[in-house]
């Protein structure tokens, strides 16, 4: 084995890595940042089975809420909110308190190739 | 706010400056409500005719580096009250009386309002109810004798009073909501009464639209006010946006009050409308000193100095 072919194979086994890694529910988890009235990221993309956990820096509750889907109770500075999307769609949320807050996030497949970054 | 020679005293004004906790004294005299402007004016000027106090966003609870005496500045606030020299007929408070509608912070505010020794009419901030039971709370405390999330009406001294919810059902990117049920009541509430009698309308959320970009406003206030627009003498009392606002349109005023908390930032000037740290010794100079005026049909705020004179 040549030493490029030996690279070219750890490239493929750690890019099959990778896919095994992302393929599985409950891999992913990324975080959303409440502060001065926004979620940020405004708009987020997930793999199915990511947790999103929703942390408030204001010095002022707020609530996450997508009807029919998910409602967190009023979460008072450093509080968390944590969601596990399992179903692929488009979920928009808002904050019941200030309801000009507002966010997205969108669920895809987990199945198939990573989407690249 | 006045000496013996009819100008400002210096010292009279410092010693306002100085008051964080605050309160707006109204008095109806011809049965137009006008205010008297802050407790240390009206203390200074006896009111003549039926008065009644506005106190608002309390939010005992609160305990961050914008105020973390709450229960201290609502303790000044309703000491200020107590030393008025004509008694007012009764208080009404415009929301917020907690921050996270918890039963300690419900009764530290029983407990120090109620040294005023007066009636007190409420509505619910939103930060009324947000126990886990949405409102149960406050409704159980605050609620006897109202209807739906917590409206009403009443008649005092000839004016009709009544207290509006909207805080309750928000809908995603909107403002304050009143709801339908809410504005029936209105509507039916209103339909038999004389359009010369006075009507006071509270709320926590302003009924009309000072700054949607914070959420400042009441998506379905305008079908409110057109319920009232046949009344000779409207006045629309609000709280919320912890400063002082004041808009007059057509037969209607409209008022926002301070806090007794801590102050926000006025619209736009900020990031967003949390609550603005101010130097300690700056804390209790955020009274009376800018009132911010949406004008319509023009796209900017006219942020103006008032005394609160009504």
């Amino acid at each position: 084995m040549t030493k490029a072919r030996f690279m070219t194979n750890c490239v493929v086994g750690i890019a099959a890595m990778f896919v095994w890694m992302a393929v599985p529910a409950s891999a992913d988890e990324v975080a959303i940042e409440i502060g001065n009235f926004t979620f940020g990221p405004h708009e987020l993309k997930v793999k199915s089975g990511t947790t999103v956990t929703w942390v408030n820096e204001d010095d002022i509750p707020h609530t996450v809420v997508s009807l029919n889907n998910f409602r967190s109770k009023a979460l008072d500075s450093d509080d968390k909110f944590s969601f596990t999307f399992t179903t692929p769609g488009t979920y928009k949320y808002f904050c019941s308190l200030h309801p000009h807050m507002t966010g997205t996030i969108v669920v895809e497949a987990a199945t198939g190739s990573i989407a690249p970054p | 706010m006045t000496n013996h020679d009819g100008g400002p005293s210096r010292r009279k004004v410092l010693e306002c400056m100085t008051w964080a906790g605050t309160g707006v004294l109204w008095t109806i005299t011809g049965g137009v409500p006008t205010s008297l402007g802050i407790i240390d004016e009206a203390v200074a000027q006896p009111s003549k005719g039926f008065t009644f106090l506005q106190i608002s966003d309390s939010h005992m609870g609160f305990d961050k580096p914008a105020n973390p005496n709450v229960k201290g500045t609502l303790e000044e606030a309703i000491g200020r009250v107590k030393t008025l020299a004509v008694k007012p007929s009764f208080m009404i408070h415009t929301g917020d009386i907690s921050h996270l509608s918890k039963a300690s912070e419900f009764d530290d505010a029983e407990r120090i309002i109620s040294q005023a020794r007066l009636d007190v009419h409420y509505v619910p901030g939103e930060h009324d109810l947000i126990d886990e039971e949405r409102g149960k709370l406050y409704l159980e405390r605050y609620g006897r004798g109202t209807r739906g999330a917590g409206w009403y009406s009443f008649d005092a001294d000839g004016i009709h009073f009544i207290g509006l919810v909207n805080v309750v059902d928000l809908k995603a990117g909107g403002l304050g909501n009143l709801g339908n049920e809410q504005l029936e009541w209105l509507e039916d509430d209103v339909k038999s009464r004389s359009a010369s009698q006075p009507i006071v309308v509270f709320a926590h959320i302003p009924l009309w639209t000072v700054y949607p970009d914070w959420g400042w406003g009441t998506e379905d206030g305008a079908r409110a006010l057109g319920y009232l627009k046949r009344f000779g003498s409207v006045t629309v009392l609000n709280g919320h946006i912890h400063q002082v606002m004041q808009k007059v349109e057509g037969n209607v005023t409209f008022h926002t009050a301070r806090s007794t908390a801590f102050p926000q930032p006025a619209p736009g000037s900020a990031p967003s409308p949390g609550p603005m740290k101010v130097a300690d010794d700056k804390l209790r100079s955020m009274l009376g000193i800018a009132s911010v005026t949406f004008k319509q049909n023009e796209q900017r705020l006219a942020i103006i100095d008032t005394a609160l004179q009504g």
